[in-house]
């Protein structure tokens, strides 16, 4: 719910009382100028009553930093902000209602954040691949490997995150426009600091390849990478039309026609269950133990984040499939 | 950093403002007790085997020895602490008391024992003291806090004595560590380098640079952190003093 109602700068967290009169029972979002309302303005901390406006405006109208991405509204000063669709009179208020509005900070949209997250790990190993000056001792300089498997690694790990920014553009539908500014820094040091410690080692001119069990061991694990990015991918379709475009309905993800999907069966966030495959697949194939290292991290980050998911479907579906696991068949 | 480990946020806050605060049960008071007792005990044996060796030897030179198994003993089981917050005993944040803890060991074993040449050093001298003080005043702290009988002096000591030992600490600390650097470029200390079949290396020599220079951030960070929390807490109790 983004508020057009003014409000008072100088606390974070401000109270609004907003009393209603409404000459006829018609239905009002919040979204459109509402000159109905009157507000009453109190403060958070001392209640006093700081000013009253018999004609309300949009908020970012006032204080333009304060955007609508940014602003949380809220019935209750620590609960859960009120979403966009909400419309007032469907709130369990009274004719004097209370608002609690909290600055979430600057705000980034999810493309944007993804695009540069995963653009970033894209050209960084492509430099260390073609041994781009500074990187390696000099008479190395834009020489290429002699083993095949490093040819092999960088063609797969370019596939995907080119298959990542594709996804990014065309096929994923987000919940929520943006996430507050810090997080590209946080993301892109993750995603472009493993990428880069990754990349140094497999194109290293003292690199070896897989010993234990050779080129048998790197076949096995091309067929395990392709298998989990075409895994991957097949469940991005499913979830993607699950929900009707611009829309932000949640339902309960089922196993399609395509068998790679089938896994819905048994775990409800398959798309990570794949992604750890496909990391799986080329730990296998480089033999690399940083490439170990951001596949431990990424297993970890990525089981909380199916346990969270698993947890809001239950929540949210009475009739959920008591099968599946949030992201390991029957193990997590 | 690592010298005067004061503890965190959480439970500085505890003895500032009457706020409701689930404790722990009943025995786990009494383990803590135990604990934070044992915890103090241990670090004045050390600090007595500190007065004792220099009274014997007349010089501050090559005390190290005189305590170094009782101050690996001791420092190692802090750890413990860590275990505390992640149970839930004590209202601390693991993250936070994990790192202080770590870096105390880390120096007690992975500089100070593994690199022997630097145990003569009188810089390792200066950060034993600084953190026997500091765990000796810190654990009786937390001794009496648990009993509900904290005397205004043990207060006023672990608030105040950190402006000093804090920075002493440091500075021990930090100078031993330069001191470890050519010994461990020479002998290639926990390092690993390629070619290897795991496609990995690690310079130690590095690491403890790189260590050094985190200081830089994370000192005045943790300093002013502390110096705030004196203010919280000295002046609070000076209001209701003058009452």
């Amino acid at each position: 719910m983004k508020l057009n109602g003014a409000f008072w700068p100088s606390s974070k967290t401000l109270c609004l009382a907003q009393t209603h009169h409404l000459s006829s029972p018609r239905e009002h979002t919040l979204s459109q100028a509402v000159v109905f309302f009157e507000v009453e303005i109190l403060d958070a901390k001392t209640k006093d009553k700081l000013c009253f406006l018999d004609k309300v405006r949009p908020l970012h109208k006032y204080y333009p930093q304060w955007y609508a991405a940014r602003q949380s509204i809220r019935l209750d000063p620590k609960g859960k902000s009120l979403k966009d669709e909400d419309v007032l009179q469907h709130l369990p208020v009274g004719t004097t209602a209370t608002f609690y509005f909290r600055d979430l900070g600057a705000q980034i949209s999810w493309v944007t954040v993804f695009l540069t997250e995963y653009g970033g790990p894209l050209l960084l190993y492509l430099m260390f691949y073609f041994r781009v000056p500074f990187i390696y001792a000099p008479k190395y300089d834009f020489t290429t490997s002699k083993h095949w498997v490093v040819h092999l690694a960088c063609m797969c790990h370019s596939f995907h995150y080119l298959k990542r920014l594709l996804e990014t553009l065309f096929v994923h539908r987000f919940s929520h426009g943006t996430m507050p500014l810090r997080n590209i820094f946080k993301n892109c040091t993750y995603y472009w600091g493993f990428a880069a410690w990754m990349a140094y080692y497999i194109n290293h001119p003292l690199y070896t390849p897989p010993t234990i069990y050779g080129e048998q061991q790197v076949r096995i694990a091309l067929i395990i990478f392709l298998f989990c990015q075409v895994g991957n991918f097949s469940i991005h379709i499913a979830l993607r039309n699950l929900r009707p475009p611009g829309s932000k309905t949640r339902k309960i993800p089922y196993p399609t026609k395509n068998p790679f999907t089938w896994i819905f069966l048994l775990v409800s966030c398959p798309n990570y269950t794949y992604e750890l495959g496909s990391w799986f697949g080329f730990t296998l194939m480089t033999q690399c133990l940083p490439v170990a290292f951001f596949t431990a991290v990424g297993f970890i980050q990525m089981t909380v984040w199916a346990k969270g998911k698993h947890r809001s479907y239950l929540k949210e579906f009475r009739d959920y499939p008591p099968l599946r696991s949030p992201i390991l068949p029957f193990v997590l | 950093m690592s010298a005067p480990a004061m503890g965190t946020t959480k439970t500085a806050h505890s003895d500032v403002a009457p706020k409701k605060k689930r404790g722990p049960g009943a025995l786990a008071t009494a383990y803590l007790v135990i604990y934070n007792v044992v915890m103090t005990a241990g670090w004045l044996v050390i600090a007595v085997g500190l007065v004792r060796a220099y009274l014997a030897r007349g010089s501050y030179h090559g005390l190290y020895y005189s305590i170094e198994k009782p101050l690996k003993f001791f420092q190692t089981g802090a750890l413990l602490e860590v275990l505390h917050c992640a149970v839930g005993i004590v209202p601390s944040s693991v993250v936070l008391t994990g790192f202080q803890v770590l870096s105390r060991v880390f120096l007690t074993w992975a500089v100070t024992h593994s690199v022997r040449e630097v145990q003569n050093e009188d810089s390792v001298l200066l950060f034993v003291s600084a953190w026997t003080i500091t765990e000796i005043i810190r654990y009786s702290f937390y001794t009496f806090s648990l009993l509900n009988h904290l005397p205004y002096l043990i207060k006023w000591a672990r608030y105040t004595f950190f402006l000093v030992l804090y920075p002493m600490g440091v500075t021990g600390e930090l100078l031993t560590v330069y001191a470890a650097l050519p010994y461990v470029q020479k002998t290639g200390l926990y390092s690993v380098t390629l070619p290897n079949k795991y496609n990995f290396s690690f310079d130690y020599h590095t690491f403890l640079i790189l260590t050094m220079v985190s200081y830089i951030p994370l000192f005045p960070q943790l300093y002013f952190h502390m110096m705030r929390q004196r203010k919280k807490v000295l002046c609070h109790v000076e209001e209701y003093k003058t009452e």
